[in-house]
């Protein structure tokens, strides 16, 4: 970029910048543009709505503060909802952390059908996630569900599995688990296929159990990769709606309503525009500061 | 490796050995695909098997679940909503993401690249609510250009995220011998870069269009009788208290078939963009 001549320094490269920042702008303004379009605007809009009384008709509102936060720090059903976002979350992301590395290592080993089985191994997460999710619907079926069916082949009592409120939540785990293990599965084969072969030939040599390898070698190795892993799917699964919405739709009662349902319920169901406006963003809140989290331990890994 | 073994007696060790790591890795994923298995069986079931809770259709397998949904009234019409706010808002995205991406790799904008990242990021009932009071106003809700734009959230941050590696991993004498050549950024982007990263592109834009077709949250709240797409069709056609699991199963293999088919086809790419912005590259 400093490439000229001497003596045009003052005016050449000062013409070149400005041109280069109108190119610039002609690349990224569109999508920029579009994307305030879609996301700056009506955020600002909620904002608005948050700090009034609007009724459903969104006609004539009144200018009321911050009354519905206070509301907000005061609803019970908020709060637990909450808790359950991040429950149904972090119990998500344990489990799908653990058996996805299991699955990602055994798919690193050579066999003859691997490649086959890698391009398996992802189709839950690439399916519609309504279509599976009424299958799931229907295998939790006390009835005519292969849950229980399975649970009745092996000698134990059949569950109620989503009508049960106090299993209805893991059970929506579970879910969770079959869909997104996958993620971190490809996510943890794509470090090992760049893992750096030395340390492990060096252990090897060494005479390390394959156990002990893995352990103190690979997955020490690993840990960035899968940290990033972990944050993008812990971030992705407090947004999940689908499942939810389609498998129990919050209940019984609500003991499956996250913050993403009880929004949900209070703008379409209570038609409470301005309150469900303040959970949206208390609930970005949430979700930013967790995106933060994301981008600054990313670029830590990069270093 | 420097363990000295007779080398027939290694090969042959090898060979067991891979064996064995096949078939732990099957067994790890097949309670996983069983789902699908699961979901196509009862897919094929008449329905006095699918009552009585049978794995198995055993009263013979039939077509008949199939065919009732695709004869059903509006199944192809919503099958066509979803082609088109798929294909259009894909094209949108590409159009528009695709430029970003190179921005933001030509010119080191990584701050900006993580305004797309935030995008991603955002739990879409944040903006489906507002975007339903504001479409209300603007006679948006149920149109054509209210759902592609809705999409469109969804597919521009993902492709000018998966993008940005692509840019990056062109050779930076490329740019140096277009600079030699007298060419500017634009002529680069468009004779150069562009072409270069086409395989990219392609594997993103349809990404984006499975992204599109498995959309739901948004397409509840904003679609209606004339945009309705399958997704939407199919959960109304159960919570109308229908229990027709025949059927239903049917409409979600209909529904999953073309993204499944399209995943297999695309597999390397896939990985690649189901993960990017996880790994680089």
């Amino acid at each position: 970029m400093t490439t000229s001549a001497p003596t045009a320094v003052t005016t050449r490269p000062r013409r070149r910048a400005s041109r280069e920042i109108g190119f610039r702008a002609a690349f990224l303004g569109p999508a920029l543009g579009l994307l305030a379009l879609l996301v700056v605007v009506p955020l600002i809009y909620t904002i608005t709505l948050a700090v009034q009384d609007m009724p459903a008709s969104l006609r004539g509102g009144t200018f009321v503060g911050l009354d519905n936060f206070a509301a907000l720090a005061g609803d019970g059903r908020f709060w637990a909802a909450t808790a359950r976002t991040f429950a149904y979350s972090l119990s998500a992301v344990v489990i799908e952390t653990v058996l996805g590395v299991l699955i990602a290592v055994a798919l690193h080993q050579e066999f003859r059908s691997r490649s086959l089985l890698r391009s398996l191994v992802l189709l839950p997460m690439i399916a519609t996630p309504v279509a599976i999710s009424m299958v799931w619907r229907l295998m939790f079926q006390p009835q005519l569900g292969v849950l229980n069916s399975i649970l009745e082949a092996v000698g134990l009592s059949p569950l109620d599995w989503v009508a049960d409120p106090a299993l209805a939540l893991p059970s929506l785990i579970l879910v969770d688990v079959w869909e997104w293990t996958p993620l971190i599965t490809l996510i943890t084969l794509a470090g090992l296929a760049g893992l750096p072969s030395e340390p492990l030939e060096a252990a090897m040599v060494d005479g390390a159990s394959p156990w002990r390898r893995f352990w103190h070698v690979t997955l020490p190795m690993l840990r960035p990769v899968i940290g990033v892993a972990v944050l993008l799917r812990f971030i992705e699964a407090m947004r999940t709606f689908d499942p939810i919405f389609v498998i129990t739709g919050g209940g019984p009662r609500e003991a499956t309503e996250t913050l993403n349902l009880y929004v949900y319920q209070l703008a379409f169901q209570y038609l409470r525009p301005s309150y469900a406006a303040a959970a949206v963003i208390v609930f970005v809140i949430f979700m930013v500061l967790c995106s933060l989290a994301v981008v600054r331990l990313s670029k830590g890994e990069k270093r | 490796m420097t363990v000295a073994t007779h080398p027939i007696r290694r090969r042959r060790r090898g060979a067991a050995r891979a064996w064995r790591a096949g078939v732990i890795a099957w067994l790890l994923v097949l309670p996983s695909l069983s789902v699908f298995v699961y979901m196509i069986i009862v897919a094929l079931q008449k329905p006095l098997d699918i009552t009585s809770g049978a794995l198995w259709p055993v009263s013979g397998a039939t077509f008949d679940n199939f065919a009732q949904v695709l004869s059903g009234s509006d199944f192809m019409r919503f099958i066509v909503n979803s082609l088109v706010i798929g294909v259009a808002s894909t094209l949108v995205s590409l159009a528009l993401g695709i430029p970003a991406a190179f921005a933001v790799s030509h010119w080191r904008q990584r701050r900006t690249a993580t305004v797309f990242l935030i995008a991603r990021m955002l739990p879409g009932v944040a903006l489906v609510v507002p975007w339903f009071l504001i479409f209300t106003q603007l006679k948006l809700i149920d149109s054509y250009i209210g759902m592609t734009l809705s999409h469109v959230f969804v597919t521009l941050p993902f492709i000018v995220w998966m993008m940005i590696p692509f840019f990056d991993d062109l050779p930076q004498d490329l740019w140096e011998a277009a600079l030699v050549d007298g060419a500017g950024h634009a002529r680069y982007f468009f004779t150069v870069a562009a072409p270069l990263i086409r395989t990219g592109a392609a594997a993103a834009a349809i990404l984006a269009f499975i992204f599109s077709w498995n959309q739901f949250m948004f397409a509840v709240v904003l679609s209606g009788r004339v945009t309705q797409t399958v997704p939407v069709a199919v959960f109304q056609f159960m919570s109308y208290g229908s229990s027709n699991w025949g059927q239903i199963t049917a409409a979600a293999v209909l529904i999953t078939l073309p993204v499944v088919v399209i995943s297999l086809i695309v597999q390397r790419w896939i990985v690649t963009g189901l993960t990017a912005g996880a790994v680089k590259g």
